[in-house]
């Protein structure tokens, strides 16, 4: 009988294609949307896990996320240090300056200030140059977006001059960063360099990066600091948490892609509900004949849900290959650079698809029930 | 009328609706019909032939009275069982053929052995030696908007034969051919259908088939009025 049900849903070509297009037009504005949000809200803490080095950070308490930062005194560095936990504790500094690129445009950058002697603070992947180059005077890295965007159609290369809120700098490495969540273009430069770049003067960090002695946790360390500073100390996982739930919170972006995620779901429903009905009306007949001739309701069940499962897979699979092929092709590009597709948003969208297959079959199941097999007698 | 009987009909009554739309279609029919005979139930339109042959085939439930079929009364069958009896006992001829359009002609015909539990490939060898006595064998794997309606009413006699059941019951089956066509479907039907140990029932009102017929059920009103063999 399945293969007869197989037969049935094969035959009429253009209401199968519907009814797959339906099923992946849904698994892919799921994957896509909710890969770009988790992409796109992971930015909100790339600053953190470029120092993968530190697992606590200090702040001042008032702070929220890494964009509205209110400066530390100095002093509180030597504060930080003599904390019992603190294996160590270094400077990290960020501002937003303004870039003015090869063609003469202004950008917004950003710029990370790291410590001066140990140059913690770094992401980790040097892909041109020598970061201890940076302890030369006017020394810059720059991250490779960046470079690409303030130089564009330059091949990557060392001893570019940019002009860093009208300040000269001089590229001596290029870095490989997470991308962050407002600008494309990061500098990194030491503490002292940085300072001089914004010209802001003493009492200007921005947080105070630290590592937990061993045999303590972070946040043991970080309860620490917090009662005998007064500073906002946490550790690295629960600040990157924090940031990303402040994007959260305070941006409309999870209303704006949740809304298209919503409309995707409800879209597949409804499509594949109706086209799933409308197929299984269309063929009510042949349920009938296939009924008076003997075929169980148990059987017909099993045909509509066998016919719902072989959409619902193909569909699937076509929006997933559609959804991965998105990120494979424009996670080349800067923009959506870092963009993926996490597995478990897939299996989310596996359960939705399976979810609206299951509706559909349900919805038209009712049909195939209540036909009532003698009508294949009346003309 | 031979001693074995194939149907056997005791005060069934059937009623549509309920309270004041209630509407009697037949009003206690007692009817048998013979093992190794072609039975024609006749009569005008809105008599009750289909609602009789639909009780018969287990597909509607009578409001009164019994049904045995071969010595079983399915009014007193659980649902599943009478599925199953139909399945195996019965074959049917449509009106309108009710072939399924996404099947050929050999799938069509294969699928009462495939309800049974066959496999589709091994119900197929078994149709297609049915279609080629059936005159099909050039036209075995046509679709059914590729054939002529006597052809495909082949197919649905091919259907109906193929499992081997002892009861073919058949709705006006020249209903939807031209003269000729029609003549040569009951022909065939004569041949195939034919058996002492299987009763076919024809419902039908095309009089140009009923020398086709060994007995012959008037029916008007929701009652038999008559039960004779045939002369013509």
């Amino acid at each position: 009988m399945f293969a007869i049900a197989l037969k049935m849903l094969f035959h009429d070509r253009a209401k199968y294609l519907g009814l797959v297009l339906g099923v992946a037009f849904s698994t892919l504005l799921i994957n896509q949307q909710l890969g770009i949000f988790i992409g796109l809200i992971t930015r909100a803490g790339a600053v953190i896990v470029d120092v993968p080095q530190a697992d606590i950070w200090v702040m001042d308490s008032g702070v929220k996320n890494l964009d509205t930062i209110f400066p530390l005194r100095d002093t509180e560095l030597g504060r930080v240090r003599g904390v019992p936990g603190v294996d160590w504790a270094v400077p990290l500094y960020k501002s937003n300056v303004t870039i003015r690129t090869g063609n003469g445009e202004l950008e917004a950058s950003l710029l990370i200030g790291v410590d001066d002697s140990t140059l913690i603070g770094l992401p980790p992947e040097v892909v041109m140059g020598n970061i201890d180059d940076l302890r030369r005077p006017d020394a810059v890295a720059v991250s490779v977006d960046g470079f690409r965007k303030v130089w564009r159609n330059e091949p990557l290369s060392l001893g570019n001059i940019a002009e860093l809120n009208d300040r000269r700098a001089v590229v001596v490495a290029i870095l490989k960063d997470s991308p962050k969540f407002t600008s494309s273009i990061t500098f990194f430069t030491r503490y002292s360099q940085a300072l001089q770049y914004t010209n802001n003067g003493r009492n200007q960090m921005s947080f105070i990066v630290a590592r937990s002695a061993p045999g303590m946790t972070p946040e043991e360390v970080s309860r620490n600091i917090v009662s005998r500073t007064g500073l906002q100390a946490m550790s690295a996982k629960d600040f990157r948490y924090k940031a990303i739930m402040y994007v959260v919170q305070n941006t409309g972006i999870p209303i704006s892609i949740g809304t298209v995620v919503a409309l995707g779901v409800l879209v597949g429903i409804a499509v594949v509900g109706l086209m799933f009905n409308l197929f299984v009306l269309e063929n009510l007949k042949q349920f009938a004949v296939l009924k008076a001739i003997g075929t169980s309701n148990l059987r017909l069940i099993g045909m509509v849900f066998l016919q719902a499962a072989v959409v619902g897979f193909v569909g699937f699979s076509v929006g997933l290959f559609g959804a991965t092929m998105f990120f494979e092709t424009a996670g080349k590009s800067p923009t959506f650079q870092g963009f993926y597709l996490p597995w478990y948003v897939a299996a989310a969208s596996g359960a939705v698809a399976a979810t609206i297959i299951v509706l559909a079959a349900l919805l038209a199941m009712r049909r195939v029930l209540f036909v009532d097999p003698a009508i294949v007698f009346r003309g | 009328m031979s001693g074995q009987i194939a149907v056997q009909c005791e005060g069934v009554i059937k009623d549509f609706g309920s309270g004041s739309v209630k509407q009697r279609v037949l009003h206690g029919i007692d009817w048998q019909v013979p093992i190794g005979a072609t039975t024609f139930l006749v009569g005008p339109s809105g008599c009750g032939k289909t609602t009789l042959i639909s009780i018969i085939a287990g597909l509607l439930t009578p409001t009164a009275g019994s049904v045995r079929i071969l010595d079983q009364d399915i009014t007193k069958m659980r649902r599943s069982r009478v599925v199953k009896f139909r399945a195996n006992r019965l074959g049917f001829i449509f009106q309108q053929f009710n072939l399924l359009p996404s099947l050929t002609a050999v799938e069509n015909a294969a699928v009462s052995l495939v309800v049974q539990g066959s496999t589709l490939a091994a119900a197929k060898r078994q149709a297609s030696v049915l279609l080629d006595r059936l005159g099909m064998e050039h036209n075995k794997f046509k679709y059914p908007n590729q054939l002529s309606g006597g052809q495909q009413q082949r197919v649905a006699i091919a259907r109906a034969l193929v499992h081997n059941p002892q009861i073919v019951i058949s709705d006006e089956p020249t209903a939807s051919l031209d003269a000729e066509t029609g003549r040569e479907v009951m022909e065939l039907l004569g041949q195939v259908a034919s058996a002492k140990d299987r009763a076919v029932i024809v419902v039908t009102h095309d009089n140009r088939i009923f020398p086709f017929a060994d007995y012959i059920a008037t029916m008007s009103d929701g009652r038999i009025d008559s039960f004779r063999k045939n002369s013509t």
